[in-house]
């Protein structure tokens, strides 16, 4: 998307016009000012540490936003990936707890396929039933979340129940960076790669902005639709085993009210809601924002109770900005 | 031809066929009327499960459950007939009370307090149709923004404290029944404006402007509807009756703490859905809703009653609301079927998703198995 | 086209006034407030068999095992006890679910309350109902319930945090931060309340307390806050979390920050959860009373409710099995209540002898 978009700029600079076309130069100047701010009030925000954490923490959000980033590409919405994410944690975690020595890339292709068939399942529904998706997900929201309750019967897997081979997953550390860092940013290439130089990227991003468009061109919508769930549900499958390894226990509200973090982070990052706007990087950056702002909050000891407040407000302005900046382009 | 192009062709099909013969018996298959021989079947079977069913007291008790998520459901019945969404209504309804509990904690009179309350509720529905109608960001967006912040500010509120000890004037409002019957206030409250606004939206030109809207907003706005000004007073509607459901329930519980409510908004969404609402906005009706929030009731109830876990709960009405929309297409694919030439692919593919489903299952109740066996 | 819409309107209306009205003749219960007396007589004991303990929400290892020990008792009084709880911890879910339990006319319900206020109106309607109601872990007021069955003394839970935090911050004491569950916890603020008060006494000046925070019972949210509070705060010593979620997420926190021997995990935790870090050093000691004898207890005293054994009132007495005998007692703040024992402190010496 880059290089079309630079090749395609006129020679007069003006700021609204790049501030839109490189929407993710408009969150970077958010996130370097945010950072100015919290610096100069809370010095132990600049450090390495603290950064690792902050990326530690959105990787999974990051991961999982970006599936549900595919999914409203094409005008939809998955509601239920937090579910998704709690079934497959919790079928995982059993697995794991029963046979300690099942080799951990066994373990991760476990739980891509369990996210791939839940995913498949609303792929089945939105497509084949005709539902909408924001329906069809919130149906599964609750089917998905009640299956892990039945699932487990109610009891977690703990810590002390887990072997050291799925805690090195996320913990071990490539030239001191943690894996669970370098696995979503290896993801956030393959997705980056996927949208933009295959053809079924591409036709996902058609279908979005114009589906009898899309359709004149030879694609079939019914496809991409059906495919963009599956993926949606791949992702939150990695993400879940992700969470296991990270968070060493799999419990039954495991991810209670993810969704709407996804979308958050999708939102800011400039994915638009109606359909066929949006880039990984936005998305990620978007992903990073959102645990800046959280970690922000705490740092420069806001009042635990303003704090959720704060981050709303932070979210509306971000989306109200983006709006502000891409009206006035219009308009030149 | 692909799949979609068949599809529109049938859908078309479909309507010129309703048109054209309108028998007694496509009246029975309105949505509306499926919803009600559901509610009579679930009365039915869960008399004949439970003696403690149809029991006064118990309707009456249980039916003051639901009236929160009823108040909230009627302006969403109108947002969602219009295409959008407003997903700030739980959290407009904890800071609304959040704020009349403050004040009650200050000593400021609870009237006062609770005027306070609807002001400060009906302010939020200003920022949200302000944002919609005139921002003219998606309703989804901006109902996701402000669904935080409006929770936020609730915590911002009340923090780690409650407000208690209402008097009783005013619990009334949640537990109180009218004269002597049974029927609790706030039943009484939901079908008084339960009668307005279906009658807002069934007989009045702003109801059929609102369908206009949700069917082609483009068109209508060329047709002369203030398309702005109704969306801006929409969102303030439901901002004012969000903070009144949050009076409501601070009264039913005789006291607020700023988490009260949570999540509700999914419940409201859940009873307007399946009412027969079209999400995607022009369908439905304020019957269906109404009819919906009732089946929802007693099948909670009967399921309380029968012992069935909550997650077991909430499973069935998730399945119930795909099924509701599964149902009434039913008929198409069946025909679409037919008309599909069967090729490999397609028999190759439905093959493979049956095999994968099975191993699902059968891994997963494989891998539950020596776990479970514990208890 | 719109008589339809009539018609459905009125035969709705029509059943539901045949629900509400017809039915009331024949309903068995008394509706007014003066004949609760006469309803706990007619309970007559060899009826009564149905009881329910209802944690905040089901799916927490915690009560689960409470319903081990409330299990046993059962057993032993040869009645049922239902284990019957909401899908989160919230209180209007938890509401729903107690009217769907009066509504059966169960003898006795043993609840363990997400709001401490809210549940009010929902007790006193069971109380009318002829149930015997009792709190058990976290209570409902007074005036919503027959009995609490205390865990443990309020002043007891806060002091042997105090306790613990300063054995391992030295003797040279330093910073320490709490952890605590949701901000709205009953049980939760009214031991931080506790907390703060003792470490105003001398022999804790050394002990100082940087911040309070909320974690949710959310294990996500619960390690995130832990992670800020090493950021925050370097010399941080001790992390005090007054719950079990919070106390395992932030020893997880400890160890994956390396920082174990330098911030030491404290609180309220389960055996199985906290095992492996009180063995790696980020917990080495954190203190529970067992929730199944608490459950076992409130199985008892409900039992001892319903059946006219006791009347709620301050210095009766009855025997819970194997637990002994046991006194109401009459507390300004509580209320009646009967209280278990002290809170037990788990170490790398006895953790093994523990498997809940």
């Amino acid at each position: 998307m880059t290089t079309q978009i630079s090749r395609r700029t006129t020679p007069r600079i003006n700021v609204w016009d790049l501030l839109a076309r490189f929407r993710e130069v408009g969150i970077i100047v958010f996130i370097l000012l945010l950072g100015a701010v919290v610096t100069l009030r809370a010095p132990s925000f600049l450090t390495v540490n603290n950064f690792r954490d902050i990326l530690m923490n959105i990787s999974i959000l990051a991961i999982v936003a970006l599936g549900q980033t595919i999914v409203i590409l094409t005008k939809g919405i998955d509601l239920s990936v937090s579910s998704m994410i709690g079934l497959v944690a919790m079928m995982v975690g059993f697995v794991m707890r029963q046979y300690p020595e099942t080799p951990i890339f066994l373990i991760v292709l476990l739980g891509m396929a369990l996210g791939t068939i839940a995913g498949s399942f609303n792929s089945i529904i939105i497509t084949f039933g005709k539902v909408p998706p924001i329906i069809a997900t919130l149906g599964t929201l609750s089917v998905y979340r009640g299956l892990v309750f039945f699932y487990s019967g109610g009891t977690w897997v703990n810590s002390f129940e887990l072997p050291q081979s799925i805690k090195m997953l996320s913990k071990g550390r490539l030239f001191g960076v943690p894996n669970l860092i370098l696995i979503a940013l290896f993801i956030s290439i393959i997705v980056y790669l996927f949208l933009k130089f295959t053809r079924t990227g591409r036709n996902i991003y058609a279908v979005g902005s114009n589906v009898e468009a899309a359709e004149y061109a030879g694609i079939r919508p019914q496809r991409i639709i059906f495919l963009v769930y599956l993926i949606s549900g791949l992702l939150s499958g990695i993400g879940a085993v992700l969470w296991v390894s990270r968070f060493e226990s799999a419990q039954t509200n495991t991810a209670l009210g993810f969704e709407l973090q996804t979308v958050t982070a999708a939102v800011i990052g400039g994915v638009s809601i109606s359909g066929g706007v949006g880039t990984v990087t936005g998305v990620v950056l978007g992903a990073i924002l959102l645990g800046i702002i959280q970690n922000a909050l705490t740092l420069v000891r806001i009042s635990p109770f303003w704090q959720l407040a704060a981050q709303g407000l932070l979210i509306l302005i971000a989306v109200v900005l983006d709006k502000v900046i891409y009206t006035r382009v219009a308009r030149n | 031809m692909t799949v979609e192009t068949i599809n529109k062709n049938q859908q078309e099909n479909i309507i010129s066929d309703r048109q054209a013969r309108k028998s007694f018996f496509s009246i029975f298959l309105k949505w509306e009327w499926l919803l009600f021989v559901l509610i009579l079947l679930v009365i039915f079977i869960n008399t004949r499960l439970s003696p403690f069913f149809l029991n006064a007291i118990n309707l009456s008790r249980t039916s003051s459950d639901f009236m929160e998520i009823g108040l909230m459901m009627l302006p969403m019945v109108l947002i969602i007939v219009t295409g959008n969404i407003d997903l700030s209504v739980a959290s407009n309804m904890g800071m609304s009370a959040s704020l009349m509990g403050l004040m009650h904690n200050m000593g400021i009179n609870i009237w006062l307090a609770a005027l306070a309350g609807l002001t400060l509720g009906t302010l939020g529905g200003v920022l949200n149709g302000y944002l919609v109608a005139y921002v003219k960001l998606p309703s989804l967006v901006v109902t996701l923004g402000t669904f935080a912040f409006f929770r936020g500010i609730a915590f911002g509120f009340l923090g780690d404290q409650a407000a208690r000890n209402y008097p009783s004037q005013f619990t009334f409002i949640g537990q109180g029944r009218v004269f002597d019957t049974l029927i609790p206030f706030s039943v009484v409250l939901f079908i008084a404006l339960a009668l307005i606004f279906g009658l807002v939206l069934h007989r009045t030109i702003i109801g059929r402007q609102l369908y206009a809207i949700g069917n082609n907003e483009p068109a209508a706005k060329y047709s002369g509807v203030p398309v702005e000004k109704i969306k801006f007073i929409l969102f303030i509607v439901s901002g004012f009756i969000s903070a009144l459901a949050g009076l409501v329930l601070a009264a039913r519980f005789g006291s607020t703490r700023p988490d009260n409510g949570t999540g509700l908004e999914l419940a409201v969404i859940t009873a307007a859905v399946l009412g027969g609402l079209d999400i995607n906005g022009g369908k439905g009706s304020m019957y269906g809703a109404t009819l919906a929030l009732v089946l929802i009731g007693l099948l909670r109830f009967g399921m309380g009653l029968l012992n069935i876990q909550s997650q077991v709960q909430s499973m069935v009405i998730g399945l119930l609301l795909i099924v509701s929309i599964l149902v009434p297409h039913i008929g198409q694919q069946i025909r679409f079927l037919k008309q599909v030439k069967f090729r490999w692919q397609s028999i190759l593919m439905t093959v493979g998703l049956l095999v994968v489903f099975t191993a699902f299952f059968i891994f997963f109740f494989w891998s539950r198995a020596p776990i479970i066996a514990q208890f | 086209m719109k008589n339809r819409y009539l018609i459905i309107s009125l035969v709705t209306l029509i059943i539901f006034s045949f629900a509400l009205s017809a039915c009331a003749p024949a309903d068995p219960e008394p509706p007014v407030v003066e004949d609760v007396e006469e309803v706990e007589e007619v309970a007559d004991p060899a009826e009564c068999e149905n009881y329910v303990l209802v944690p905040k929400n089901l799916g927490n290892p915690y009560f689960d095992t409470g319903n081990v020990g409330a299990q046993e008792a059962a057993g032993e009084l040869g009645i049922t006890v239902l284990y019957q709880g909401s899908a989160t911890a919230d209180a209007s879910e938890q509401i729903t679910l107690l009217n769907s339990l009066i509504a059966q006319q169960v003898c006795g319900l043993a609840i363990s309350a997400n709001d401490e206020d809210a549940l009010v109106p929902t007790g006193q309607a069971a109380m009318e109902a002829g149930i015997a109601v009792v709190t058990w872990d976290s209570a409902i007021a007074p005036a919503g319930r027959d009995l609490h069955i205390n865990q443990a003394e309020l002043e007891g839970i806060g002091r042997v945090q105090i306790e613990m935090a300063s054995r391992l911050a030295g003797p040279d004491g330093g910073e320490i931060a709490i952890l605590s569950a949701t901000s709205t916890a009953p049980n939760q603020n009214a031991w931080i309340e506790v907390m703060e008060q003792v470490l105003t006494e001398p022999e804790y000046a050394n002990l100082e307390l940087v911040e309070i925070v909320y974690g949710d019972d959310d294990d996500t949210k619960s390690y995130n806050e832990a992670q800020a509070l090493f950021t925050k705060y370097p010399d941080l010593k001790v992390i005090i979390a007054p719950t079990t979620v919070g106390i395992a997420a932030s020893a997880r926190a400890v160890t994956d920050a390396d920082l174990i021997g330098q911030v030491f995990v404290t609180g309220l935790g389960t055996p199985n959860q906290m095992r492996e870090y009180v063995k790696n050093g980020s917990a080495p000691e954190f203190a529970l009373w067992n929730p199944a004898d608490l459950a076992y207890l409130s199985v008892y005293a409900m039992h001892a409710l319903a059946t006219g054994e006791i009347q709620a009132s301050a210095g009766e007495t009855f025997t819970a099995g194997r637990l002994g005998e046991y006194t109401v007692e009459d507390d300004p703040d509580l209320g009646l209540n009967v209280l278990l024992g002290a809170p037990f402190v788990y170490d790398a010496d006895n953790i093994d002898d523990f498997d809940w």
